[in-house]
Parts: structure tokens; sequence; C-alpha cells
């Protein structure tokens, strides 16, 4: 382990003569960084999907869990009286928080997206909803139920646990989807590296036939491959991932009533972790490169 | 020891020990094995029986690290010399010491030295696929002793070189045997062995027939 912090320490500390000993090859470099630059830049976005599947299936289980609806469903007349009745009730249920009549400006809200502005919502039956807070112990649904259909028979109550539980599963399994994307982005860059590696010592048989006969140790010949194909993983990665973090940036800012899709990004010490890309592509490059140069160097004489 | 190539042996049944400070030529017919033999001589090749040792140690038992190691002691000429061709030709002769972690003031003024002596003292910023032949023989010969190795293995060091460059380097490899070093030198010319005999004790090794053979003082 040591070993490999000592090569770690000379990629970048360097060592200008062990660097010229490989000539310069414009074009696989640029490949090199561009496959690096496309991989963080997908890793951004792969990123910021996980995070916001995972903060919405926190969301969802959070609100969700501590919050049921209560529907009254009566005529005109009897409406006022049954809200008031089941207030009551509800006052007086373990497990209750608050429970709180929602006005008729807040209905109208919630109904805004399919019926428009401006709907003239008391010419219309609709039902009267209830917010309920619970206590983190939580009420007895079953019990509740059959108090309410004793005392307001009008009252259907929604605890969202069937609405619950598949969203979270959703969120959930788009969080791993996420995770298994950022993997194979970094076994895919991984393979892209090594194989420009292979190219490059292949094109260089000459310099490493030189080199050996001049006195070089495998490891100074590596090192001089090593070192210029992390940093340009290093550089390529660092690119890509700017312009992942732009992008996610100039996406549409997150709204209450966009929903999931404008919530992609990342939001406090979720921006931290895009940093570490260009980092962790450096050193799958410098492992990729290294393996690819020791098969390389123990096939010569 | 022997080798062989795909089952036809190229050399079989040679003993030899090169003493330090010794100086030998090595001649033969065209395709005898001169080359095989040096390269045999500085762990290239792996003899296909018997026992090779460089400095003491079984060629079989040395790993890729201590082949590197040994090829600091032993400079080598090719018959056909080898450059990092991106690079000039002055920090090609410098190689040997920046792979080995040794590259400080004296070697620099070493190097222009030597350059001057090798005749190349105004080809340093030329890139080797610039170079004539003979250039790059004596630039070879340069990168080789640079080090100031133990031991110099040279393949046909003047095969492109006029006669009068040819001494040069003959007078070069024989002051370096003066230092104590061990030269061999393959060569058809029998000139230069004649040359060389007027001013070192040289001893001349023939290959023929698969064998290595001492040859005569009767040159």
């Amino acid at each position: 382990m040591s070993k490999v912090v000592d090569h770690l320490k000379g990629v970048f500390s360097g060592d200008a003569q062990a660097d010229r000993v490989v000539p310069p090859s414009g074009f696989t470099a640029r490949l090199t960084s561009f496959a690096a630059a496309t991989m963080a830049f997908l890793t951004v976005f792969a990123l910021a999907l996980s995070m916001a599947s995972g903060r919405l299936a926190m969301k969802w289980g959070d609100e969700l869990t501590h919050s049921s609806t209560l529907r009254i469903s009566a005529p005109a007349g009897q409406m006022a009286d049954q809200t008031a009745a089941a207030l009551r009730l509800l006052e007086t249920t373990p497990g209750v928080a608050t429970a709180r009549a929602l006005t008729s400006d807040e209905q109208r809200a919630l109904l805004e997206p399919w019926f428009g502005p401006d709907l003239p919502i008391d010419a219309l039956p609709v039902p009267q909803l209830i917010e309920i807070q619970e206590t983190d112990e939580g009420y007895d649904a079953a019990g509740l139920r059959l108090r309410l259909q004793a005392e307001v028979p009008g009252a259907v109550l929604d605890d969202h646990t069937r609405w619950r539980k598949p969203l979270q599963q959703a969120a959930g399994r788009l969080r791993m989807l996420g995770w298994v994307s950022i993997l194979l982005i970094g076994a895919t860059t991984a393979t892209m590296i090594t194989l420009a590696a292979n190219a490059a010592l292949a094109a260089n048989a000459q310099v490493i036939s030189v080199l050996r006969l001049v006195g070089a140790r495998d490891d100074y010949i590596a090192q001089a491959f090593v070192r210029r194909f992390t940093l340009r993983a290093l550089a390529g990665a660092a690119i890509g991932t700017a312009a992942g973090l732009i992008a996610v940036m100039i996406l549409p800012a997150a709204q209450e009533k966009g929903g999931f899709l404008t919530g992609l990004g990342f939001q406090g010490m979720g921006w931290f972790w895009p940093l570490l890309i260009p980092p962790l592509a450096a050193i799958v490059a410098f492992f990729a490169t290294r393996a690819a140069a020791r098969r390389a160097l123990s096939e010569l004489t | 020891m022997a080798y062989g190539y795909g089952g036809a042996e190229l050399l079989s049944d040679i003993s030899l020990k090169l003493s330090p400070g010794s100086f030998h030529f090595l001649t033969g017919p065209s395709g005898s094995g001169k080359t095989t033999f040096l390269k045999l001589c500085y762990g290239a090749l792996t003899a296909t029986s018997g026992e090779v040792r460089l400095f003491g140690q079984d060629v079989r038992t040395m790993n890729r690290d201590d082949h590197a190691l040994t090829r600091r002691r032993i400079g080598v000429v090719h018959q056909d010399c080898q450059f990092l061709d991106h690079l000039p030709i002055a920090d090609n002769i410098m190689l040997p010491l920046n792979v080995s972690g040794r590259d400080d003031l004296e070697d620099v003024a070493n190097l222009k030295e030597l350059m001057g002596w090798v005749g190349l003292g105004k080809r340093g910023d030329a890139y080797p696929p610039t170079l004539s032949g003979g250039e790059r023989q004596r630039a070879a010969l340069a990168r080789a002793v640079i080090m100031s190795p133990d031991v110099v293995l040279a393949d046909e060091p003047t095969g492109n070189v006029d006669w009068e460059m040819s001494q040069r380097l003959l007078q070069l490899l024989i002051e370096l045997n003066r230092m104590g070093k061990t030269i061999m030198i393959a060569t058809h010319d029998m000139n230069l062995i004649r040359a060389a005999k007027n001013n070192v004790q040289a001893r001349v090794l023939r290959i023929a027939n698969r064998k290595l053979q001492l040859a005569g003082a009767d040159l």
C-alpha cells in the first residue's frame, strides 16, 4: 500500500525528465481527456438523479407518514355540522397532533391544476377536506374509522399508505439505478483508459526497449505512462464535471408545482459530492494504466 | 553454456570468463552468432543450457529490476542503434543517467567532453532521425559509456564510420580499458584489431562452427 502511495505522490510531484521519455501523442491524449470528460458529465447527472430521488423518497416518507386526510361528503346543509363534529372527534383522538379544515381558498388551489382558476367552488358539491397531523406514535386508524362511522357518516379517512408505499419504492429504485449507473460509468472509464494505455504502450514499443537497454526499471517506464494518463483523466473529468454542474444549475429550479422532475439537482452539502468525480476518475486512471503498463512490460524482454 | 533458436543450436559448449579490465575482440563470419553471444553477455537472452553469470549473479535468478540494474553497469552498442526519436541526441546520450536518477552538473560537463570526443559536439540539438549512420553509431557509443560502466559491449561500433573516426572511437575504448573497464568489441575489421593490438593487451575470440575459440596471435 505504501508503494501505491509513493507512486501516487510521484504522479503529482512528477519528474519532468521521466515525462519527456514518452513522446507526446496529441490525438490519443485528447481522446482520453474527452472520454474522461464525457464520463464525468454523465456521472454528474447520475449523481443528481440519485440524490434527487433519495431526497424525494425521504420527503414523501416524512410528509405522508405523519399526515392523513379526512374527506367529508355531505349535503350542503349538513356540511358545517359534520365538519365540526369530525374536528371535535379528532381533537379527542389520541395520536392526532392537529386537525384543521381546509379553507375554501386552499381547496380551490388544490383543484386549480385540473379546473383552472376562478372556479366557483362554493357552487359545487365539493367535499370538505380536513388535514390531520399525527404525533410520532400515530393513531389507531381502524378505531378512528369505527368512531367516524358512528358519529360522522359522511367522513372517509385516507391515511395515505396505499400512495406512500409504491412511491417510496419507486424513488428507492430510481436512486439505486443512479448508483448502478455511476458504477458502470466508472467501469467504462477504466476500460477506455486501459485500451488507450495499451495502444500507447504498443505504439511506444521502441521507446520501451531503448529505455530497458539503458537500464530503466519497469517502475520508471510505467510511471511515465501512468502519470500522463492520470493527469489527462483528471483534467478531462474536471472539465466534464464543471460542464455537468453548469448544466444542472441551469435546469429549472425546483418548484412546488413542478413535482419531481424540476427537483433534479443538488442541494446544500450535495454540491460537494460532484467535486469528488475528478479525483476518483484520476484514481481509476492511475490503477487502470498501472495494471496495463505492468502487464505490457512483463511481456517484453 | 549453449544457446539455440528453435531446436537448432547456434552456439554450443561455450565457456568463458571475462576478467575485469580485459579487452576482447570478437570475430567470426556473418551469422556465426556474434550478436547472439553479446546478448547473452548482457542478459537480453538466456542460455538454453548451462549457466551465465553477470557480476556473479545467475541470469536465471535475476528479476526484471535486477536486469535493469545490471544494464547500468554494462554499456551496450547495438549494430542498429535505437534512440528516442523525439528527444535531441544530447538528451539521448544523457538517458542512462536520467533513468538511473543521476544527472548532476558534473555529468553535464562530461557529456560535453564526451560528445566532442565522438565528433558530435555541434550536433547535440539534432534529432536522431536526422543523423547519419556513422553519427548514430558514435552517439550510441557515447550513450553506452556515459555512465562509466564496468563493461562495454560493442557490436560493430565502427561499421559505418571512416578510418580516422574508427581510430578515435577505438582510442576512447582503449582509454576506458585503461581505467579498468572490461571491453568486448564484435567486429569484422581486422585492421581495427591490428591497430588496437599496438596499444592494448587485446585478446581475440573467434566464433566458428558454433564454438568460441581463442584466436592465435598471428593476425
